[in-house]
């Protein structure tokens, strides 16, 4: 298995609050670059709260509040002097839902480019835009048409579009929220491809409702219950020989 | 005795729903399940069946014999008397007989008076007769159809649906009539005075140039007017979509919950103050106001200005652009600026780049109603714009508007039939300009629509 030993992000006692919900109790995780890691658990188990802490998606929620160390290369997200806008510059995101901004493809996947400044001139910027569309497999779809809206694509070639234009930012991270649950079998498969081809050069991190794809892609699965990261572990031991029972219960099917 | 008959069928209406329906209950005895309609559409189906006949044949009936009743009249006079002189014959006669003041009192005007005292007794009994008959008639025979496989919910659904075409038609019929009669008095102007005076003259005095009842067509030249209202339109836009704009943007994303559940009701009431009020704070407050600080600066601002008008109907359009901007922001989804703020865009990037474009054709239509409303207004630019048709881009200086020049036109002195003509034009030009704006607004409303949805 294709899986790097450097770790990208380092939590240790993590814990969210949703006013007095506490949705995340205490949690430690070791993130690891180049590979692809997978959340699961059942509905309201926090994978999602948590997923969205690693890039301070949280904050833009008034009520919700994080402590403990989240590190990404060392240095701590929540502190005082990253400004969270940088940090998600970095950190990428990628939605449940395909939202594609109500723009022409080609500036869908400029947007981030021209926010962050990353092409000096158009045609570095065409370069860039070709990269990303390619990275998401998604250009020759697309090459011949890309002043049309993002819009007008199917689902899951507007799930690839948003994968595009979350590449075309340059992060290290990316983040991905169930990005195959409001997509068909047939799209779910091509982002799935996807995925594991993205995981041989980011760190991925997914979080899914299907065991069968955190089996399929990821190299190590974390499974979350009630707030509690339950088990980590290498996706092959989660699978074959799951320790806690709760794990065993769920990836079992017995409940979740 | 007219509102006595009507009181009548009304009563008969309402016992007609009260008897159908005890009458169904009572076929229906045991297993009410057996009737195909609920008793209630029995009781709804005579009600209306009554109320349709009674006050029907009362309505066409009142108007088919007031026709028959001058066409009496007029047969009945004596020959040899001009259109004029036989209108106000007859319009006397009718006035001697209801007690009211007549300009003369001569035989022929007794005749018509003993006349149509006569035939208007008649029309009132017989209308009275006739119609209580026909809805005690048509009340009997449809209690008669009430039974256990009537079906009364059909056909009384069948009648509201009709109810709901004719008031439809209503509104529609009273659109197209107000524009065919806007249409027909126009055209009788301008069978006297040229299109292209009225619609490039410079020089707007109408009724100055009144000689024996016609027009002197190079004063009718309608340019002042439209260039008061464009200028008055653009100050007012100038206010308003900014201000309308900004403050939705922050309502919509910057506000907390507490902020703007306290200043969205606030902006809203903005919008109920009558028009009259912003008028004289216009006029009282506002143009005083920029008179002083334009003396003080070395200008001269007339105590009327378009600017003073201009700037408070902008205040006066700002509730209407926040409000719809707001609902239209907020209604863009929270996915895309999720989207955005995934990829590092700070929250003014994410609106300027992705929020607003996504907002554009709501914004638009705001913008657009916002600009209607301004072409439209009259009392603000009454009270702080002035009278007097002025050709100038001066905003500092008073000028005139259309809506403005209707309404001195129609409340003057002058003869209505006369001032009529260049208020209908000017009315009717009004309408095809309002026409033509919301008609591009829609395409280009709608053209951001298909790209983007």
């Amino acid at each position: 298995m294709n899986t790097s030993d450097a770790i990208k992000f380092r939590c240790e006692g993590v814990n969210v609050w949703y006013g007095d919900t506490h949705a995340i109790k205490d949690n430690d995780i070791d993130i690891h670059d180049k590979s692809v890691t997978a959340f699961i658990g059942p509905s309201g188990c926090g994978k999602s709260t948590f997923l969205r802490c690693l890039n301070r998606m949280n904050d833009t929620i008034d009520i919700c509040r994080v402590t403990g160390s989240l590190l990404l290369d060392g240095n701590d997200i929540y502190s005082r002097d990253i400004d969270p806008v940088q940090l998600r510059a970095r950190v990428g995101m990628v939605f449940q839902k395909p939202n594609p901004f109500p723009k022409s493809i080609y500036d869908n996947v400029a947007y981030g480019p021209r926010i962050h400044g990353l092409a000096r001139n158009k045609a570095e910027l065409d370069t860039l835009v070709e990269e990303s569309l390619s990275a998401a497999g998604l250009w020759d779809e697309v090459k011949d048409r890309l002043a049309a809206p993002g819009t007008g694509l199917s689902g899951g070639q507007q799930q690839r579009l948003c994968i595009a234009r979350a590449i075309a930012t340059k992060p290290e991270v990316l983040l991905m929220d169930e990005p195959c649950s409001a997509l068909d079998p047939i799209a779910t498969e091509t982002v799935e491809e996807l995925i594991s081809g993205l995981g041989e050069r980011y760190c991925v991190v997914i979080v899914t409702h299907s065991m069968q794809q955190a089996n399929r892609i990821s190299q190590r699965t974390a499974f979350f219950h009630l707030g509690n990261l339950v088990e980590y572990d290498t996706t092959n031991a989660i699978f074959s020989t799951p320790k806690d029972d709760r794990t065993v219960g769920y990836v079992s099917g017995r409940f979740g | 005795m007219l509102s006595m008959t009507a009181l009548i069928i009304l009563i008969l209406t309402v016992a007609g729903f009260f008897m159908a329906r005890n009458r169904a209950v009572i076929l229906g005895g045991e297993t009410p399940a057996l009737l195909h309609s609920r008793p209630v559409y029995h009781g709804g189906y005579v009600c209306a069946r009554t109320a349709i006949a009674g006050f029907g044949v009362l309505i066409v009936g009142l108007i088919l014999s007031n026709i028959a009743i001058r066409w009496a009249l007029y047969s009945g006079l004596p020959g040899g008397l001009s259109e004029i002189e036989r209108d106000l014959l007859v319009s006397d006669g009718v006035a001697l007989a209801s007690g009211a003041l007549a300009s003369r009192t001569d035989e022929a005007r007794q005749a018509v008076a003993t006349l149509y005292g006569y035939l208007s007794t008649i029309q009132v009994w017989g209308l009275a007769l006739l119609s209580v008959c026909i809805a005690a008639l048509v009340l009997a025979r449809s209690l008669g159809q009430v039974a256990i496989p009537f079906r009364a919910r059909n056909r009384f659904e069948r009648i509201v649906q009709v109810m709901l075409i004719v008031s439809s038609a209503i509104a529609v019929l009273t659109t197209i009539g107000i524009v065919a009669s806007l249409l027909g008095q126009t055209l009788v102007f301008f069978s006297d005075i040229p299109v292209w005076k009225f619609l490039f003259g410079t020089l707007w005095s109408p009724l100055s140039g009144v000689h024996d009842g016609t027009m002197d067509p190079e004063k009718v030249g309608a340019i002042p007017l439209f260039a008061g209202t464009v200028l008055i339109t653009v100050i007012a836009m100038v206010v308003a979509v900014p201000v309308g704009l900004f403050s939705a943007i922050y309502l919509s994303d910057f506000a907390s919950a507490r902020a703007r559940s306290i200043i969205k009701p606030m902006l809203e009431i903005l919008a109920g103050i009558p028009t009259v009020v912003y008028g004289f704070f216009a006029a009282i407050t506002v143009a005083p106001f920029l008179r002083d600080t334009g003396a003080a600066m070395g200008l001269s601002v007339s105590s009327e200005s378009a600017l003073a008008a201009g700037v408070v109907m902008g205040i006066m359009i700002i509730p209407f652009i926040s409000s719809l901007s707001d609902d239209v922001i907020n209604a863009v989804p929270q996915s895309l600026r999720d989207g955005s703020y995934g990829l590092g865009a700070t929250k003014a990037e994410t609106i300027r780049n992705v929020i607003l474009p996504a907002a554009l054709p709501g914004i638009m239509s705001a913008v657009l109603l916002g600009v209607s409303r301004a072409i439209g207004e009259t009392m603000i630019v009454v009270m702080a714009a002035g009278q007097g048709a002025n050709l100038t881009a001066n905003p500092l200086e008073a000028v005139t508007t259309v809506t403005v020049q209707i309404v001195a036109l129609i409340t003057g002195d002058t003869e209505a039939s006369t001032a009529a003509g260049p208020a209908f034009a000017l009315g009717f030009t009004l309408f095809c300009i309002t026409l033509i704006f919301n008609i591009w607004a829609l395409r280009l409303v709608r053209k951001y629509r298909e790209v983007y949805d």
